[in-house]
């Protein structure tokens, strides 16, 4: 039986008398499209850094594929197959899309620490990054300056940048914030384009693309996990209609 | 060997009344100021002024070394300090390495780059015998006014108003501002306090470090080594940092002249190394 | 592993191979400066001793450029690995072998070397950690310097170097014409390395560091071990610009090791830009220039105006200087552009 994509085992994190994350065991299949909801602060954005690798957990195990990741830093775990988007964009100011692509793809084929080599010295680097530019829909800015780009391909390049590094798995923290209405069917169309053996964990607010999107959901609520099932199961879950509606009804 | 300690302490508290100022400014502002030194130049040479042209007492010489840095730097603050807040430390740190050169420049013109030396009264000459160790009277006054002033400064940050304040505004400039608190008022007075401490902190120096134009050159690094070793948090943390340095200081210069400077500089290097953010910082 | 490997449209990939191959080309206005740079024997044959200082200096800060500009290290202590170059190359000649090239080497690997062991120190911490670090180890090798003055001649210096003549064929002469042409192919040279550099892999990842190190390591760069290696190049660099001026003036002294040789490092590039090979080289051209012109009318009070340069520079003059260069630029688009490598 081959072990699942990502596994927590018991995660917990503490910020001084806070318990961000409390004793999480979270289970991603092989191939998955597995949502992560949860009201704000419910502490998702955490729990994810501490997937990544960014935050150190305070106590309990990460598996990815079976390996144990707990300690390794974040440039280990996407060597090992793991990549992410940021909620808020993460891009480098002073490239081009262009730029940003070479670079994800360079690091993927141990080129990082090659200062003699050209860039781009055999051009398959230079294809690549141009098809995952136009399957991106990022083909007719691919050269300009990323400070100049509008918000919604700035945000297509960093999915494209978490995609370009070939994950396994990868990990989608909101990728439709702050994405104008009519753009969101194209994210969405390029969440769904993801090849079928890429496990994905897709963390969002907007129900629409999660219940489209996912198999499987967790909902996270103060840190702890109160349901994990299929999307109609959770739909029908009290346990889960209370945590949001009861949201809406103290506010 | 107690003598060396006494000397070290203070030394040590000296460098505390002088680097006061900055570890405020930085943890209050973030704002790196090298020139602190200068403002410490300018209270010497104000009381070598005063003492050697106008035969002022040195005594009466020290409330003008405390006000006119006090004053130089609250002119300062409102002109050209205030538009580098919003810059990063990298820009803030030329910018105040360009005021050094140009003060070091400028006083070496005005005032001639010798040592200044000054005559002190007698009953602050020489040292008392107490069971059978030599201290000097001049250290014993020096340590005597830091004292007291630190005593001042802890009271006031505590148990004023003002030091309430200050200490919102140090915590969370957004939010003090939002709960009515003059933050630019604030910056303003603390800077202009800090300013004339240093100033003091230079008079009282004369003596003991010596006073020349190229003072916030030499100086400079002790400065930023009590407030990087201390934290910037609050009082205590440098006031702990400046004793330890004056006393390895004088204590190193003495058993291992060799190494001179050396220890205090790997000290620094090592502390920054092992916890970035200070010895006695308080986490945020 | 089943990304598929899509093939884009051809007139994109076209689009994508000219750009690339466009930024590694060299511009006209590189190929001039250089040309002029080695004609500078003709058209100038009285100042050489200067332009061995300025090429000498250009160097110095094409290595600080190569951690400020490019990773994103501030240092305030540079002037370390001058230093440490400057001291090797000197003891080198006058203790073992007096050859130019054979002491440039030593001295680079000496500075290379305190180079890497220093680099763990900036790996941590913010701008004004690192800042003070770098501060810190230069003073101390300033204090090591001073304390150590048997073999470093403390304040007095290293007296009597004598350099042989360069590859057995050129000796020094007092023009200082070997001395220019010497110290301009060793930056030249070194230039080249550092515009291949900057163009590799390698370098793209170091601006992904400068520019955000949470995506650089989130996309799998190995941050610290990139600075390390940058950082010791660097230190590199900077050394051969010690042995250059230790070699081509015949003396070492303490003043090499001084703080405003970091700071006034700190001025010319960020004066010529940071990020930009040849804003350090146009900085240091600037900054002799003026300091050689301020000199002359005030030379013992020089220091207020660098001075006075840094604060008006700081506080605004940046931005106006850069806003000109830009529409000059804009205008000399095709002669020199900005994100050459």
């Amino acid at each position: 039986m081959t072990a699942p994509a990502l596994q927590t085992i018991g995660l917990v994190k503490r910020f001084g008398g806070i318990v961000a994350t409390n004793d999480v065991s979270l289970t991603i299949e092989r191939g998955a499209r597995h949502a992560l909801i949860g009201p704000n602060g419910a502490g998702k954005t955490t729990l994810v850094n501490q997937l990544t690798g960014v935050l150190k957990p305070s106590a309990g195990r990460i598996l990815l594929e079976g390996r144990d990741i707990t300690t390794a830093k974040p440039e280990a775990r996407v060597r090992l197959g793991m990549s992410r988007t940021f909620q808020i964009n993460q891009l480098f100011q002073s490239m081009t899309p262009l730029d940003m692509l070479l670079l994800v793809l360079c690091e993927q084929n141990d080129l990082g620490l090659k200062l003699w080599q050209k860039l781009d010295k055999s051009g398959d680097l230079a294809r690549e990054a141009a098809a995952i530019a136009e399957r991106f829909r990022l083909d007719d800015v691919i050269g300009e300056p990323i400070t100049t780009l509008p918000y919604g391909k700035q945000r297509q390049l960093e999915i494209a940048a978490a995609f370009a590094a070939r994950p396994r798995v990868l990990l989608l923290d909101e990728p439709a914030a702050g994405v104008p209405e009519a753009e969101r069917r194209d994210l969405l169309a390029t969440v769904a384009d993801l090849p079928a053996d890429v496990s994905v964990l897709l963390i969002e607010h907007d129900m629409d693309l999660v219940f489209r999107f996912a198999t499987r959901i967790t909902v996270l609520v103060n840190g702890t996990v109160i349901a994990d099932g299929t999307p109609a199961a959770i739909a029908a879950d009290p346990a889960v209609r209370a945590a949001y509606l009861g949201e809406s009804l103290d506010a | 060997m107690l003598t060396i300690l006494f000397d070290g302490v203070a030394y040590g508290m000296l460098l505390f009344i002088l680097a006061s100022g900055l570890a405020v400014t930085l943890g209050l502002m973030n704002f790196v100021n090298l020139a602190h030194g200068a403002f410490a130049m300018a209270g010497g040479y104000v009381t070598v002024v005063l003492m050697q042209r106008y035969d002022v007492p040195f005594v009466a010489t020290l409330p003008f070394a405390f006000l006119v840095p006090a004053a130089i730097g609250a002119v300062l603050e409102r002109t050209i300090y205030r538009p580098m807040y919003a810059k990063s430390h990298l820009d803030q740190v030329l910018f105040s390495i360009g005021l050094v050169f140009m003060v070091v420049a400028a006083v070496d013109y005005v005032m001639g780059s010798q040592q200044q030396l000054i005559r002190l009264p007698a009953w602050l000459q020489g040292r008392f015998d107490i069971a059978g160790i030599g201290i000097g009277r001049y250290r014993s006054f020096v340590i005597a006014i830091c004292v007291a002033l630190t005593i001042a400064l802890q009271y006031v940050l505590v148990r004023t108003r003002f030091g309430s304040r200050l200490r919102a505004a140090v915590d969370d400039q957004q939010v003090a501002r939002g709960l009515g608190i003059n933050v630019g008022v604030i910056f303003s007075l603390t800077f202009a306090v800090g300013s004339g401490l240093a100033g003091l902190g230079g008079a009282l120096g004369v003596e003991m470090l010596g006073l020349d134009p190229t003072f916030p050159l030499k100086f400079m690094i002790y400065f930023l080594i009590v407030v990087t070793v201390g934290g910037r948090s609050g009082l205590t943390g440098p006031f702990t940092a400046a004793l330890l340095i004056g006393v390895v200081d004088v204590a190193g210069k003495y058993y291992v002249p060799q190494l001179g400077a050396f220890l205090i500089y790997a000290l620094m290097v090592a502390v920054l190394f092992l916890r970035p953010q200070g010895l006695f910082a308080v986490p945020r | 592993m089943t990304v598929a490997l899509d093939t884009p449209r051809p007139a994109l990939s076209d689009l994508v191979g000219k750009t690339l191959s466009l930024r590694r080309r060299w511009k006209l206005g590189e190929v001039v400066f250089w040309g002029l740079t080695a004609a500078a024997p003709f058209l100038l044959p009285r100042g050489m001793l200067l332009l061995n200082e300025v090429a000498i200096l250009a160097l110095f800060a094409l290595s600080l450029d190569l951690i400020l500009g490019f990773a994103g290290i501030v240092s305030l202590g540079h002037a370390t690995f001058l230093g440490a170059g400057a001291y090797a190359a000197g003891l080198f000649a006058l203790h073992v072998n007096a050859d130019p090239l054979t002491g440039l080497v030593v001295a680079v690997l000496a500075a290379a070397l305190l180079g890497f062991l220093t680099s763990f120190l900036v790996l941590r911490g913010t701008d004004l950690t690192r800042l003070m670090v770098t501060l810190g180890i230069a003073l101390l090798l300033f204090e090591l310097a001073n304390s150590f003055s048997t073999i470093t001649g403390g304040a007095d210096g290293l007296q009597g170097i004598s350099m042989g003549p360069l590859l057995g064929l050129f000796p020094f002469d007092l023009q200082g014409r070997t001395a220019y042409l010497y110290s301009l192919s060793v930056l030249f040279v070194l230039f080249l390395a550092a515009r291949r550099m900057m163009a590799s892999p390698f370098g793209l990842s170091l601006r992904a560091i400068r520019d955000n190190p949470l995506r650089a390591s989130a996309t799998g760069v190995a941050i610290n071990g990139r600075i390390v290696m940058v950082y010791t190049i660097a230190a590199a660099y900077a050394g051969a610009a010690g042995a250059l001026m230790a070699q081509t003036t015949q003396f070492v002294s303490l003043d090499v090791l001084e703080f405003h040789r970091s700071a006034d490092l700190m001025l010319v590039v960020i004066i010529g830009g940071a990020g930009w090979l040849y804003g350090g080289i146009i900085g240091a051209i600037l900054f002799k220039v003026l300091q050689d012109a301020i000199s002359l009318a005030t030379p013992q009070y020089w220091q207020f105006w660098i001075g006075l340069l840094l604060v008006v520079f700081v506080l605004g003059g940046r931005e106006i200087l850069h806003g000109l260069l830009a529409r000059s630029r804009a205008a000399l688009a095709k002669l020199v552009s900005r994100r050459a490598p």
